[in-house]
């Protein structure tokens, strides 16, 4: 009993400091951010790597889930005989929760453990030792346009796997299944808002980009500085970042669609 | 322990009283040492006896429990963090692996102090980095990547990285494991050749005796946590201490016994059987 409430207190004390470490650094990074406004080029330079690479997967994904959307939208549906409103489904589901959330669920596979194993690879081979001893903090160097890339990326591949999943939910009820195409975009033009499902779904991916790319830099700087450590951060990344998406989506959409 | 003595007059690095546990492992129990400036200083001694440990204290990215460091007359563990800064831009540091920057060439490794610490146009930066890569005989290697340079190359490269700022000291961190007899002797010519040359003071940590008997002008050796002497390669070699007479001339058994402590021999046999 005292060994399991031991366990118990250290887990949480661990799990206490972590946080308390991961708050420090994104208040270093966020005190360093001025200094990078001017040598705004490194923040393209990383988007390019963490936005524009995670592209392919996107697209390709966005794609299936929608073209999934519009078969088991259809198939409810026709039961209705509604099935003209095929278009608002798929648009709202995409938009409103699809959208942001499994972008950032990808985002994390793709690009979040990428980054964590980068900085986590830089730490064991002394490069922000060897940076730090140059005087240019790491921190502003390395990980702060890292965290700003993930950030300004997120809200575009969300935005672009919702754009591509609607077209796949075209594809699939207008083109296959015989919905007619007017009633597809015209229902959807009149019953999405742009304020109340478009902005809140970009606030939701600005919201999980922000999260997704803290977690990755600090899984990254705070790794052991071996290949185990740096196998065991980019996990941690991964698992934490979707536990993190999962649970802040079930926030975000009650406070912005639930009366709870 | 007396204070070392030098008549240099006033030493670049003058460490007093330092004291740094790890955990609750004595790492150093109150160490002096000078680093008389000018010279090449060599701190050697046994693995695990904290040598990278004391560059790290002198650099500023650990702090002691007490004592001072003063480097330039500057207190290191006093500083704060621009100050620090401020001063790490005129110490170089070559660390063991070379830490150079696996995503840029040879060419932007070297540039990347300059670039980050200068407003120079580029035709300057370029003439820089050429004559920085020309010193360590590597200016054809510009477009190479780190990945594709050998171990003793990486290491010159390093050496071109941490004299790109021109400045008053650089501290080696085992520059001589792992290299092959050749690119071995190049980084030992290059660390006595650019301190002379360049007026700088060098700091070299290391247990490879030869190489540093060869070029350094002064060694301290650490063990557990004390400085157990210092003087040059030569009064070291012909030490009173047995001790240090085993280190430097590298002995399998003395003072340092052989076997790793453990019961009698015949005792533990037979306790198997």
């Amino acid at each position: 009993m005292t060994q399991w409430l031991q366990y118990l207190g250290r887990t949480a004390l661990g799990f206490l400091e972590r946080l308390g470490r991961a708050h420090i650094l994104l208040l270093r990074m966020l005190l360093g951010l001025p200094s990078l406004l001017p040598r705004f080029r490194l923040v393209i330079v990383q988007m390019r790597s963490v936005g524009v690479l995670s592209l392919v997967i996107i697209v390709v994904s966005g794609v299936f889930v929608g073209m999934v959307l519009g078969l088991q939208g259809y198939n409810t549906l026709v039961d209705f005989g509604s099935e003209q409103s095929l278009g608002v489904v798929v648009a709202l589901t995409l938009v409103r929760e699809l959208g942001p959330v499994v972008a950032a669920l990808l985002f994390a596979g793709r690009a979040g453990s990428a980054l964590t194993a980068e900085i986590g690879l830089m730490k064991a081979t002394e490069q922000l030792s060897g940076m730090e001893m140059m005087a240019v903090d790491p921190l502003r160097r390395v990980l702060a346009p890292r965290l700003l890339a993930g950030f300004f990326s997120m809200p575009l591949l969300a935005a672009i796997f919702t754009a591509v999943g609607v077209l796949g939910g075209y594809f699939v009820g207008v083109g296959l299944l015989g919905v007619d195409s007017g009633a597809f975009w015209s229902q959807m033009q009149a019953k999405v808002d742009w304020y109340e499902d478009v902005l809140n779904g970009v606030i939701k991916s600005l919201v999980f980009g922000f999260v997704a790319s803290w977690i990755a830099v600090f899984e990254g700087y705070d790794a052991d500085p071996t290949s185990e450590g740096v196998s065991r951060a980019t996990t941690r990344t991964v698992v934490h970042t979707s536990l993190a998406v999962l649970g802040l989506d079930f926030v975000l959409t009650a406070l912005m669609f639930g009366d709870l | 322990m007396t204070a070392p003595n030098n008549d240099e007059g006033d030493p670049l690095v003058r460490i007093r009283g330092l004291r740094f546990l790890r955990g609750s492992r004595v790492i150093f129990g109150g160490v002096d040492i000078d680093i008389p400036r000018g010279k090449v200083t060599a701190i050697m001694g046994p693995s695990g006896t904290g040598k990278t440990t004391l560059l790290r204290l002198i650099g500023g990215q650990l702090r002691p429990a007490a004592g001072s460091i003063l480097v330039d007359g500057q207190d290191v563990p006093s500083l704060s963090r621009d100050g620090l800064y401020a001063l790490r831009k005129r110490v170089g540091m070559l660390f063991q692996s070379g830490a150079l920057l696996t995503d840029l060439s040879v060419f932007e490794n070297v540039a990347f102090p300059l670039r980050e610490h200068t407003r120079l146009p580029e035709s300057m930066i370029r003439d820089l980095v050429l004559m920085k890569l020309q010193a360590v005989g590597l200016r054809g290697a510009r477009d190479l990547m780190p990945s594709q340079l050998s171990g003793g190359m990486a290491r010159r490269v390093a050496i071109a990285r941490a004299i790109a700022l021109d400045p008053m000291m650089i501290m080696y961190d085992e520059p001589f494991t792992g290299q092959d007899p050749i690119s071995m002797g190049v980084v030992v010519q290059l660390i006595r050749l650019l301190n002379d040359a360049l007026g700088l003071t060098s700091i070299i940590v290391s247990h490879d005796v030869h190489e540093v008997s060869a070029i350094a002008d002064c060694i301290y050796v650490l063990s557990e946590g004390r400085v157990v002497e210092h003087g040059t390669p030569e009064e070291l070699r012909h030490s009173q201490s047995e001790w240090v007479r085993q280190f430097m001339q590298g002995l399998p058994d003395g003072p340092v016994p052989f076997h790793y402590p453990a019961c009698d021999y015949g005792e533990d046999l037979l306790a198997g059987a």
